[in-house]
């Protein structure tokens, strides 16, 4: 199988054991975190299909590919599988499980069977959904509204609302377990102040996916009731409030998009400091940033509902908040930018993702605080504007992190090297692709194009094509890497332990690491990000 | 979580305090004390949780300072979405 | 599996080996335990904001229907989950002293008390059944009007505490029910000698689990049953 075998082939967590039921009742969190691979994916192409099918509907201003009922089930299960079944587990559950033990010197996390409870319930809760799909789908929106989704709406909203409660669930779990192992279980010698970046964004993360989503699913589980049994929590004719609904809902979905976006910062703080070879400048900053992200990401709810019949006066304490919030991402965007400066750039596949991201990411945010005017929310809320804004958060931030972080961890969790010109390719394919997709629906939103229509003023036509033309490109740019990833797991070169001459003590295991982690228990006596001391690998491993 | 053993005769104390709270605060609710009967009721309630979670639950005794402060952030939390909610609420007639 | 070149402490089967030893373990599932509660103060904390919001908009209804309930079975359940959270503290205790028949006690008499207060809480439930008050179709609320002259109660928004109130009440007995299902398995695990003085997790956070759902009557009961309790004129 090896291309190049010297020595008898070493033991490690892939090859310990093989058949089904040793990957189905694996407490490996390395395991777990592969097992989560391969279901996010699925998750992210039908997701993905739902995209396309919008997008070819808005080829034209008239509504002519489906109907408009079905449209109204395609944007809310596109909305509803990307956020709750690709985005929110994505980096935490693929990247967080496997690295989290590694990168503090643990043999695994500190509740291995939990881990794997969280991974069935996530099957679980697709299962439900994906039966949702196949026997009518859901179109209340990805938010659910009431009393819509209570009283009006004859899709299958109890269902829906059912996965998304269940996998609610293996996101606190997952919380909850980072927690605890991120307190419980350092290697000694690993003080906070010791910890990479990426264990400081994730700490955050789970603290809002811990405090956060139980109030979704309460809510979620009220509109079942209302559904279900009957009751007036949300009816407006027994005197239940609409807004209610939403100030539960947003509680937790506007800290969730920072459950989103802070693993993908986690992943940008590792990649730009390796290929820098510098320590990420003001590490202090970054990681209390991180923290302060995940609690003021509390704070500003609210601006979801500027149009919706808040008083005026909470609208005010909210916008102002809500520029608050923008703070401690942007001393983010400038350590890593100041972090580049004077250090020794590689431009390999994860750092083109990384720039991308810090691009992408800004315009989205700078566009988040045009939203958090009331003045310019009540002309562009519910339009392309928001769409535009939350996209290239989501997709030009986090899906680009955790695109990088794929490639970036690749040779230790496969022990292969992906072909680097394959990798490049694939890279600007997105960064195009996603521009073009997105770009021209700031300027749609601008011009008034409301969101969530099936059909729309000839005048929009132009660059709607355009955006859709840019989703073709956008999808070669995502299935290129699945293709070259499954043809370096048998054909790639097989990576040394630490190809990117990367600090973290996930580089000093074998790639990939034996199922304990390491063979010999890790003692720290470094500070993070010690380029100083690590030489720079002969060249930057290329495949071709 | 300590080791320390806690008298069976403290936790006898603490069950009957926590009854007679029980019946104090049914038996307030009773008395018209205007805006302040709620006041009471929840002070009460919160005076039960205290004794529960101080003394059943063991934080008294626990030299973790962790758990208090996942307690202290669980509750502030709660805090926050009770009273930017109700910044909404009671600002609406005003408008 | 593969043998950790860490030296290997002397220690009963409960020592899981990814924790470098029994006291990383129990702190571990300690801090694991009471961050769940964390998350779930936030789940009933969501329920608890609509309760105060509706309250703050509709209050004569929220009197009237928490008139509406028995003061005297409210106070007495109220009673019963405090029991329990003491059986479960000295359950702690005899399992902290090695007293694996106390602890069995203990344990037993701990289900015996939430099986009470289930039976109670059936019994108010159907009373609010033959009173008509449950939200829906056959929801009336003509006795609360009548009982109340003196205010206005408008009878769609009595739905609404009623709705709270029972989405409240069920969510609670549907984590005593759970708590009981968890104490059926320390029961067992401990009459089989499971539990010594050197490993009695599961009883300390079962316990903690079994406590905070206490808490949650602990509130619950002045919020639903004590809104208006003024003798009327």
């Amino acid at each position: 199988m090896a291309t190049a075998a010297i020595t008898a082939e070493r033991e490690h967590y892939l090859n310990k054991e093989y058949g089904i039921r040793s990957w189905l009742l694996t407490t490996d969190h390395k395991r777990i975190a592969l097992l989560y691979l391969i279901s996010i994916t699925f998750f992210f192409f039908v997701g993905g299909f739902f995209a396309l099918l919008i997008r070819l509907e808005l080829l034209t201003p008239a509504g002519d590919l489906v109907q408009a009922d079905t449209y109204n089930k395609l944007f809310s299960m596109h909305g509803q599988v990307m956020i709750f079944f690709f985005l929110i587990p994505s980096i935490p559950a693929v990247l967080g499980n496997f690295l989290v033990p590694l990168m503090i010197g643990a043999k695994d996390l500190a509740f291995p069977r939990i881990n794997l409870l969280s991974w069935y319930l996530y099957i679980i809760a697709g299962v439900i959904y994906i039966h949702c799909i196949v026997t009518g789908g859901v179109d209340t929106g990805w938010t659910f509204y009431t009393p819509f989704s209570t009283a009006f709406s004859n899709t299958k909203v109890i269902e829906a609302g059912i996965a998304v409660f269940i996998a609610g669930f293996s996101s606190i779990l997952t919380g909850l377990n980072f927690v605890v192992t991120i307190h419980r279980m350092r290697a000694p010698g690993m003080t906070w102040s010791r910890l990479p970046l990426f264990i400081w964004a994730h700490y955050a993360t789970s603290i809002i996916q811990l405090l956060g989503t139980p109030v979704l699913a309460v809510t979620l589980l009220l509109v079942v009731f209302e559904r279900a049994f009957n009751l007036g929590i949300f009816d407006p004719t027994r005197g239940g409030d609409p807004l209610l609904f939403q100030h539960l809902f947003w509680f937790y979905s506007h800290p969730a998009v920072y459950i989103m976006i802070l693993p993908a910062m986690a992943v940008e703080s590792e990649v730009v400091a390796c290929f820098t070879r510098k320590r990420i400048f003001g590490y202090n900053f970054v990681a209390m940033s991180s923290i302060a992200i995940a609690v003021f990401g509390f704070l500003v709810w609210a601006h979801h509902m500027f149009v919706a019949g808040i008083s005026l006066y909470a609208a005010l304490i909210f916008s102002i908040l809500s520029y608050l919030v923008a703070v401690p991402s942007a001393i983010k965007v400038f350590n890593w930018t100041a972090t580049m400066y004077k250090g020794s750039i590689s431009f390999t596949t994860p750092m083109l993702y990384a720039f991308g991201f810090i691009g992408l990411f800004t315009m989205g945010g700078l566009t988040g605080l045009f939203l958090a005017c009331l003045g310019i929310d009540v002309h562009v809320h519910d339009t392309y504007f928001v769409i535009a804004h939350f996209h290239y958060i989501m997709v030009g931030g986090a899906v680009m992190g955790y695109l990088g972080g794929l490639h970036f961890w690749w040779p230790k969790i496969s022990g292969r090297m992906y072909p680097e010109g394959w990798g490049r390719l694939a890279a600007l394919l997105v960064f195009v692709g996603f521009n073009l997709t997105f770009f021209p629906q700031f300027i749609l939103g601008y011009m008034g194009m409301p969101r969530r229509y099936w059909q729309y003023p000839p005048e929009f036509q132009v660059l709607n094509v355009l955006s859709t033309a840019g989703s073709t490109i956008l999808a070669v740019g995502y299935v290129l890497p699945m293709v070259y990833f499954l043809w370096s797991m048998r054909y790639g070169k097989i990576a040394e332990d630490n190809p990117w001459g990367a600090a973290g003590l996930e580089w000093k295991t074998s790639s990939p690491p034996p199922t304990f982690n390491f063979d010999e228990a890790p003692e720290v006596t470094w500070e993070a990000y010690n380029y100083e001391e690590i030489p720079a690998p002969a060249e930057v491993p290329v495949e071709r | 979580m300590s080791e320390h053993i806690i008298s069976s005769k403290l936790y006898y104390a603490i069950w009957i305090t926590l009854l007679v709270l029980t019946v104090v605060t049914a038996l307030v609710a009773r008395v018209d004390l205007g805006p302040f009967n709620t006041i009471v009721a929840l002070v009460i309630a919160t005076f039960k949780a205290l004794l529960v979670v101080l003394f059943f639950m063991h934080v008294k005794y626990t030299s973790e300072k962790l758990t208090k402060i996942v307690i202290a952030s669980a509750i502030f939390w709660l805090f926050l979405l009770l009273a930017l909610s109700m910044a909404d609420y009671t600002t609406r007639l005003l408008n | 599996m593969s043998d950790s070149p860490i030296a290997v402490e002397q220690h009963g089967p409960e020592l899981l080996h990814h924790f470098v030893d029994a006291e990383q373990q129990r702190d571990a599932a300690s801090l694991g335990m009471w961050l769940f509660l964390a998350t779930e103060i936030m789940f009933f904390g969501g329920m608890f904001c609509a309760y105060l919001i509706y309250r703050y908009a509709y209050y004569n209804e929220f009197a009237a229907g928490s008139r509406s309930l028995d003061l005297k079975w409210g106070t007495i359940n109220t009673a019963v989950l405090i029991c329990s959270s003491l059986t479960v503290a000295l359950g702690v205790r005899a399992a902290q002293m090695g007293k694996r028949k106390l602890l069995v006690i203990l344990l037993l008499l701990t289900i015996v008390f939430g099986f009470v207060f289930l039976g109670i809480k059936g019994k108010e439930w159907h009373d609010k059944y033959t009173e008509h008050h449950i939200p829906g179709h056959s929801f009336n609320a003509d006795d609360l009007v009548r009982d109340y002259p003196q205010i206005h109660i408008d009878q769609q928004h009595e739905q609404i505490y009623f709705s709270l109130y029972f989405a409240m009440t069920g969510l609670h007995a549907l984590h005593m029910i759970i708590g009981v299902g968890i104490f059926v398995f320390l029961t067992y695990y401990a009459w089989k000698g499971r539990y010594t003085p050197k490993y009695y997790t599961p009883i300390e956070i079962g316990g903690l689990y079994w406590h905070f759902v206490d808490i949650v009557w602990i509130y619950l009961f002045p919020l639903l049953y004590l809104i208006d309790r003024k003798p009327l004129g």
